[in-house]
């Protein structure tokens, strides 16, 4: 009886289920049709979609199942609600079950689901790993097709994206080995993808970074620098940088693949984010010792760094800038070098032309490495007229703390240095008691020595606003008064005094000629 | 008697005296005992005392004299001491001239070498120089083979427009839109139309989509800085960017087939064609043995020893070699 009823329904209700299989078959492609313009997901969401989709992601018809998928990815990936919403619904678990037995086309579309859950913010992406979603995106990796390659290694990329525990997790699942292959792979938007995926997992801590090397990326990530792809190029100079920033070991095994007189032609390229990320890459090396700085500086990157701040504007200019401070920061012959290719002159430029705040403290802070070694490294910094302008920015009310006190450091520690008067003299207006003495003291090392000095400090108005200064007795700047005063005779002084004109006119007062 | 009885008297005063001279004697004796005692030691001492100045004053002639000696001794060492600490500071002193002058040398040439240091950032500023340099052609080759392929895109991308509006070639009684009469010169598109030669698309070509023969092929332009050629008319070329395999579809007529009827006939009025050779098996075998008898046969007619030789190779190879190789090798 259940045979001749099963037969009934197949020869004389075939249409209606054929039916029912296209009309949920035109609702789920509709559905994702409409589920790519924002502005319909407020309606989707309102119409209660997410429930029906969640049932439809168990349908018979693989198609079906398919499309769903991929509409809820969509709906998931506009924003963070409609994540969470995803995974409340419990949808997770079966997605990621169905993952390991479903054709390639399924594995996409989940693939592309976990990834824009996990993307929003780390609770989802723990909800992602919690259900097992890290194992089944690794066996993912492990597939024929390049496209189900890509979505797994996107979604992993994700969920490494936010800290460090997440990504530890991701790596413990055996990630990093299949990875470094799918490099490896000729298509390049997995390469790409892959690429941007290693770079977030190395840049939490160094275990991670080292697990990264100890797989045999680095010789891959650096042969992929001559690829012509502007955008596989960003992703794989954004890689090394982060595996280079932890420490010198492995800054040094990055440099050690050969990359670099290769790395400064890519400086070169017209994409603007490859521009940076090679410089960034070089920040991050040269940050670390003096060798490393002296092996980047002997290769001719300095000139080609400082060409670079030229062109670029904004907060693409900030990993240069941080490059020449540090690079000057480890020796005086390196501070020689960057100053001899036009460095502090560069800088100049950045300040007058930069507007924001972290950027100027930034450059403040590069001068001030640069110009604190030796008198004629303040000579140099003090000729570029930038230590009024260091002045400016740390007197100036609306700096930011950190480019005040960034200032001020610079200020102070290239004033110790400074014996170049021409540059001292501007500095002794309008200036806090705390940089005035400094700038005294110096005055007062330089003239007893030098007697065309003492004249171009009188004829240049010097002596006179010396006079006008204000010192308690017995402090330091009285002191150093005293000793620029004591170099010149009596006369000179009382001449330049402020009261002089009144003194004269009293004795004028109490005189009779002859 | 009386003299006795005075002898017995004074024997009596005798015996008194004696009595009280022994009394008395006796009284004295002790204070006398200890004067005389007194006497004597105060003579011993006086002995003792000038034996013991005595020893004193040798004593002190030792003493006096042993210091002297080792006195002068002491000194004898400190003059050493202080003659060998002059010497040791003097040397010292000598050393710590050479050592600031080896310490200056050597700091000025290996440390702080301002030669070298000046030769270093002379160099630097070199490298950077050369490495601009160099960065900047680099960048010129990139920029021109950008422009190339640019250029190519365009191209193609003309050539293409133009193949679709092929209708808008200008004919001889009406001219096109691209040849207005009232333009010194027809417009390139113009130019390109009667270029393009237009084929229409067949049903088989959907799949491979093949170039029509006869279009403009975009020739691979070198990439060393000169222009891409004109464009010119090729035929039978392919499209260097995509592996266009040729057009299955052009429909080439077979030439040297036969009719049907043709070859039945044959079949039919000529049964003992067959593909079988009718050679027997053993036709190899005979014929190598004919040849055989025919050399055995020219042997006695006989040549030089060249022709003799050659006829050795030519019999060495024989059996191995088909009848026709060692007939041509004849």
């Amino acid at each position: 009886r259940s045979m001749s009823c099963f037969l009934f329904l197949t020869t004389i209700d075939a249409p209606n289920i054929t039916l029912y299989h296209k009309s949920r078959m035109q609702f789920v492609q509709t559905v994702a049709d409409l589920a790519t313009e924002p502005r319909n997901i407020q309606v989707l969401q309102n119409a209660g979609v997410m429930s029906m989709l969640r049932a439809l992601l168990l349908d018979v018809n693989p198609s079906i199942q398919q499309t769903a998928a991929l509409t809820l990815g969509r709906l998931a990936d506009h924003s963070d609600d409609l994540a969470t919403v995803v995974v409340e619904e419990n949808i997770l678990p079966s997605l990621v079950q169905s993952l390991a037995l479903q054709n390639r086309f399924y594995k996409k579309a989940a693939a592309f689901v976990l990834r824009a859950v996990a993307k929003h913010s780390p609770e989802l992406s723990q909800a992602v790993v919690a259900c097992g979603g890290v194992d089944a995106l690794v066996s993912c990796l492990d597939d024929f097709d390049p496209g189900v390659k890509e979505a797994a290694a996107w979604a992993l990329g994700s969920i490494a994206q936010h800290n460090a525990s997440l990504c530890q997790s991701v790596v413990d699942a055996g990630a990093v080995p299949l990875l470094v292959l799918c490099l490896l792979e000729p298509e390049m938007a997995l390469k790409r993808i892959t690429a941007s995926t290693l770079s977030e997992i190395c840049k939490h801590t160094p275990e991670l970074a080292q697990t990264v090397v100890d797989n045999g990326a680095i010789s891959h990530l650096a042969q992929m620098i001559f690829n012509p792809d502007a955008k596989l190029k960003r992703q794989v100079f954004s890689a090394l940088c982060q595996v280079s920033k932890h420490s010198e070991g492995l800054a040094e095994i990055v440099i050690e693949a050969n990359i670099f007189p290769a790395a400064l032609a890519c400086l070169q390229d017209p994409d603007k984010y490859v521009k940076k990320n090679v410089v960034t890459l070089m920040r991050e090396i040269v940050k670390h010792s003096l060798a490393l700085s002296e092996m980047i500086v002997a290769c001719g990157a300095i000139g080609v760094v400082i060409d670079y701040l030229g062109h670029c504007q904004g907060s693409l200019r900030l990993p240069g800038i941080m490059l020449l401070g540090y690079v000057a920061a480890h020796s005086e012959n390196l501070a020689m070098a960057v100053i001899l290719s036009k460095g502090v002159h560069q800088l100049a430029l950045c300040l007058a032309e930069e507007h924001e705040s972290h950027i100027k403290a930034a450059i403040a802070w590069s001068i001030g490495q640069i110009g604190h070694h030796t008198p004629e490294h303040a000579k140099a910094v003090a000729t570029c007229d930038l230590l009024t302008k260091l002045l400016e920015l740390y007197v100036d009310a609306s700096s930011s703390e950190d480019l005040q006190a960034k200032s001020k450091k610079a200020l102070k520690t290239i004033l110790q240095k400074c014996t170049y008067l021409l540059g001292l003299e501007p500095l002794l207006y309008d200036v806090p008691t705390t940089i005035l003495k400094h700038v005294v003291g110096q005055i007062s090392k330089v003239l007893p020595h030098d007697s065309q000095a003492r004249r171009l400090f009188v004829t240049s108005g010097g002596l006179k606003r010396l006079q006008e200064i204000e010192a308690e007795p017995g402090s330091p700047l009285q002191e150093h008064i005293d000793t620029i005063n004591n170099s010149y005779p009596e006369e000179i002084v009382r001449y330049y005094s402020p009261n002089y004109s009144q003194v004269l006119l009293e004795q004028l007062e109490h005189y009779e000629p002859a | 008697m009386a003299e006795l009885q005075k002898i017995k008297n004074e024997v009596e005063e005798l015996k008194k005296e004696y009595f009280c001279r022994s009394r008395q004697a006796e009284e004295n004796r002790q204070r006398e005992n200890q004067a005389a005692t007194r006497i004597q030691s105060w003579v011993r001492a006086c002995k003792v005392h000038a034996y013991l100045s005595h020893l004193h004053k040798k004593a002190i002639i030792i003493q006096k004299i042993w210091r002297g000696f080792t006195a002068r001794a002491r000194f004898r060492q400190m003059v050493k001491a202080a003659y060998f600490i002059m010497k040791m500071n003097f040397y010292e002193e000598m050393a710590v001239r050479i050592q600031r002058r080896w310490r200056g040398f050597f700091v000025r040439k290996y440390v702080h070498n301002f030669y070298a240091r000046k030769s270093y950032l002379k160099g630097l500023s070199r490298k950077n120089e050369l490495v601009r340099m160099e960065l900047d052609e680099l960048q010129e080759l990139q920029k021109r083979e950008r422009d190339c392929l640019e250029r190519v895109k365009e191209q193609t991308a003309k050539v293409y427009q133009a193949h679709r509006l092929h209708h808008l070639l200008s004919t001889e009684q009406c001219p096109g839109v691209f040849n207005s009469p009232f333009r010194p010169a027809p417009h390139e598109m113009e130019l390109l139309l009667r270029q393009v030669k237009y084929q229409a698309p067949t049903r088989l070509s959907r799949g491979v989509r093949a170039c029509p023969a006869g279009m403009p092929a975009p020739t691979a332009p070198s990439f060393h800085g000169t222009l891409p050629p004109p464009w010119i008319e090729t035929t039978g070329t392919y499209c260097s960017s995509r592996p266009i395999l040729p057009p299955i579809a052009i429909k080439k007529q077979q030439v040297l087939f036969r009719e049907p009827g043709e070859v039945w006939e044959q079949r039919v009025h000529c049964p003992d064609l067959t593909l079988r050779l009718r050679t027997s098996y053993t036709h190899l075998e005979e014929a190598q043995n004919q040849l055989r008898q025919r050399d055995s046969k020219g042997i006695p007619t006989g040549t030089l020893g060249t022709g003799s030789m050659l006829h050795h190779l030519s019999q060495s190879r024989n059996s191995s070699t088909q009848p026709a190789n060692s007939k041509s090798f004849r």
